[in-house]
């Protein structure tokens, strides 16, 4: 039953964090973005529940909660930022937003 | 019982120096209210107690001559210096109290005319009672010098008078040359008399690190100290003093400031710059008469400057055409004697003519001031004249004639002017002729000087007495001129009767003035009276007189005429008459070396370097942060590609190492 190798497990991992962060940086949709981070997070999460499994200790298993329950209220707040500032700037293109730069 | 009294008396002395003070406030809180007669009046009555004071204490020291400390306050208590306010009365302060509040007196009288007149003619009617609050300032810190203790208290006043004296001669600071003339001469009195207070401050370090202590009654017993450090700490107080005698009393190389502290009104240069301040440095060596005795070099080199600077502000006295820088120059070249005769010793006779001196000269000046003010009137009242264009009512090219319409001041000037050249029986010639008979015995070249200096005397005073008053008026100002009120001239009339009988004070072998300082200064010889010498100083009082009269009184001098002694003395008297150059060779020699030091100090080394270097560090400091600020691109996803950058780099970091 428990064929799959461990390897297989860190190279999906790897590869969905990849592709997370290379959607952070490039695309200027906030929405995108907070999709690619959330990609980045679950592989991170992914990487805990293999070892967790791996070694026989629930506390990898319990840190994917932690990281589920951050990563939701990061959430909550990111759209609610992203609402208040399309009422006011009308876009959400994130390059626009650089108001405070220099 | 008498006792009784006499004690009383010498406690009166704190109040020779406040009651010049209470006038003072008086006059700086209501004088204005008051009035220029009131305001004036209280003034001279605040100087006219200070005089009943200083009588009685006389009264008091006839019958206990030893010299009485009445002290005060504490003051200073640092470590093993301890200074206090006392107050020293013997006949040395007493005799100085006595010529201060006396002739100030006289001068504070004179000067309620004389401002009267000077308020309207520079249009300022308010600083009349100003003028009367730095009088009475100036009186007050006199008093301080003379009655001190101790050598810091005498500072005190010293610098008090100094900052009167500055306070005056700036009196009409907007008015001189270009506007700026009477402020550059104050500013150049004060410098310059900074340069002595430093020889003063000197000595005094010096004094107090020998001796252990700044009060003279712990001086007067001290004894020299052996070794050879000693030996020149001590002479060096006596060139330090000196230093300092240079700076006050306006001796060479310090005496550039009074010709120039002439621009202040005419009572000032008769209290201040004539009679009383300059001959502190007079009293001050008679004062540290103990501390000169210690050393040979000090005593020697006051008598040489004091003889050079009489010959050589005679000979300037002769090429001058202002009424005023005569008369300045004159009173360097009789500090001179002064300086001369307590450098040799002979404090009696030095005193003696500081005394005598601030009689004719007070009255020379002040007769000059009412010279000036009928010349002015004339030339106000002349209805040809151009009122725009220059006039200098101070030119004795501009007078001539005036004896006709100024008969008082004509009559005190003339006796002014033959005390001073020292012609018998007037004061200065009894004070005069001590001196130059101390010298007689003690050096030949010195008395030569001497001699020659009063030939210049009464040749310069015999010159301005035929320019000024004889021949005919050479201008519609002198023509119109007329004689000032009796206020003016009654003082004038009190001080040409003390010039003839002044020489009274220390007649030959009566010796009252000798007597009298012999309870404070020890060790005095009595002069000797020289019928020789006497013969010879009169002969050359005489001469000078004739040659005056030769050049001066044969033939008047006519409006726009050559001086007819230039003929004669040719490229010397040009030298007389631009002084000898002394102002231009100081110019060149360190005003102007200081002033390209400090034009190189102000413009490349603290505009450019200085500045530079505060300037540079901000502006490197805007660049930085500029350089610095083009990563604050805000651009959201760049810092997230950083940071990425940066996780990548430290965990490669660590997997690597």
């Amino acid at each position: 039953m428990n064929t799959i190798p461990m390897s297989y497990y860190l190279v999906l991992s790897a590869v969905m964090f990849t592709l997370g962060a290379i959607g952070v940086i490039i695309r200027r949709n906030p929405l995108v973005m907070f999709m690619s981070l959330e990609l980045m997070f679950n592989a991170a999460n992914l990487t805990f529940v293999a070892f967790s499994n791996a070694f026989g200790n629930a506390n990898g298993q319990i840190f994917v909660f932690f990281v589920m329950v951050v990563a939701a209220a990061e959430v909550a707040v990111g759209l609610a930022l992203i609402v208040a500032i399309f009422r006011t700037r009308h876009s959400i293109d994130i390059d626009l937003m650089n108001t405070l730069k220099n | 019982m008498e006792n009784a009294t006499t004690t009383l008396y010498f406690h009166l002395v704190p109040l020779v120096v406040f009651l010049p003070l209470v006038g003072l406030v008086i006059n700086l809180l209501i004088g204005k209210k008051l009035g220029e007669v009131a305001s004036g009046t209280i003034a001279s009555l605040a100087s006219g107690a200070a005089f009943v004071v200083a009588c009685l204490l006389m009264v008091s020291l006839r019958s206990n001559q030893e010299a009485v400390v009445v002290p005060f306050a504490e003051w200073i208590r640092v470590g093993g210096l301890a200074v206090d306010w006392a107050f020293r009365v013997d006949t040395l302060s007493v005799t100085m109290m006595l010529v201060v509040s006396g002739v100030g007196t006289l001068i504070h009288i004179y000067a309620i005319g004389y401002m009267h007149e000077d308020v309207r003619l520079n249009e300022d009617l308010s600083r009349f009672t100003r003028f009367f609050v730095y009088l009475n300032l100036f009186i007050a810190m006199m008093m301080i010098l003379v009655s001190a203790e101790s050598y810091l208290m005498t500072f005190v006043g010293w610098e008090g008078v100094g900052l009167c004296s500055y306070l005056l001669i700036g009196f009409w600071f907007e008015k001189g040359k270009d506007g700026t003339g009477n402020a550059i001469a104050a500013k150049k009195a004060f410098i310059t008399n900074r340069v002595g207070d430093f020889g003063f401050l000197v000595a005094m370090f010096m004094i107090f690190l020998q001796f252990g202590t700044l009060s003279f009654s712990e001086l007067a017993h001290v004894s020299a100290p052996v070794g050879l450090l000693g030996t020149l700490v001590v002479a060096g107080i006596g060139l330090f003093l000196l230093l300092a005698v240079t700076g006050k009393s306006a001796q060479l190389p310090l005496f550039v400031w009074l010709p120039d502290a002439m621009a202040g009104p005419t009572p000032v240069s008769a209290l201040i710059h004539a009679a009383t301040m300059v001959t502190a440095g007079v009293y001050l060596v008679a004062r540290s008469a103990p501390l000169f005795a210690l050393s040979p070099v000090g005593p020697q080199a006051v008598a040489w400057v004091g003889t050079l600077t009489a010959l050589f502000a005679a000979t300037i006295a002769v090429g001058q055409y202002d009424i005023k820088k005569v008369l300045a120059y004159s009173t360097i070249s009789q500090l001179g004697f002064m300086v001369a005769a307590v450098g040799m010793g002979a404090y009696v006779a030095g005193m003696f003519h500081l005394v005598t001196h601030a009689f004719f000269k007070a009255l020379l000046f002040l007769s000059a001031g009412s010279v000036i003010q009928g010349v002015e009137y004339g030339h106000h009242h002349d209805p040809h004249a151009d009122h725009h264009a220059e006039f200098d009512p101070q030119d004795m090219r501009n007078m001539g004639g005036l004896a006709g319409k100024m008969k008082i001041t004509t009559a005190v000037y003339i006796i002014g002017a033959l005390a001073l050249a020292g012609v018998a029986p007037l004061a200065g010639f009894f004070s005069k002729d001590e001196i130059v008979a101390y010298a007689f015995g003690k050096n030949t070249v010195m008395f030569v000087m001497l001699l020659l200096a009063a030939f210049f005397t009464a040749f310069y005073m015999a010159r301005q007495v035929w320019m000024v008053f004889f021949g005919k008026g050479r201008t519609a100002a002198a023509h119109g001129a007329h004689e000032n009120p009796l206020i003016m001239t009654i003082p004038l009339m009190v001080l040409a009767g003390l010039s003839l009988v002044g020489g009274a004070l220390n007649l030959p072998h009566v010796e009252t003035l000798g007597k009298w300082l012999e309870h404070t200064i020890e060790g005095l010889h009595p002069a000797e009276f020289n019928w020789l010498v006497a013969g010879i100083s009169l002969g050359v009082a005489f001469t000078g007189i004739a040659a005056g009269w030769f050049f001066y009184g044969r033939r008047s001098w006519q409006p726009g005429q050559n001086d007819p002694v230039k003929k004669w003395l040719g490229p010397l008297f040009t030298a007389f008459e631009r002084k000898w150059w002394v102002d231009e060779i100081y110019n060149a020699l360190l005003l102007q070396p200081y002033k390209d030091l400090s034009a190189i100090l102000a413009e490349p080394v603290d505009q450019k370097l200085i500045d530079g270097i505060a300037n540079g560090l901000g502006r490197m400091t805007g660049w930085f942060s500029r350089g610095i600020g083009v990563l604050q691109n805000g651009l959201v996803r760049s810092y997230a590609l950083v940071i990425l950058a940066g996780v990548a780099a430290i965990l490669g970091y660590l997997i690597l190492r």
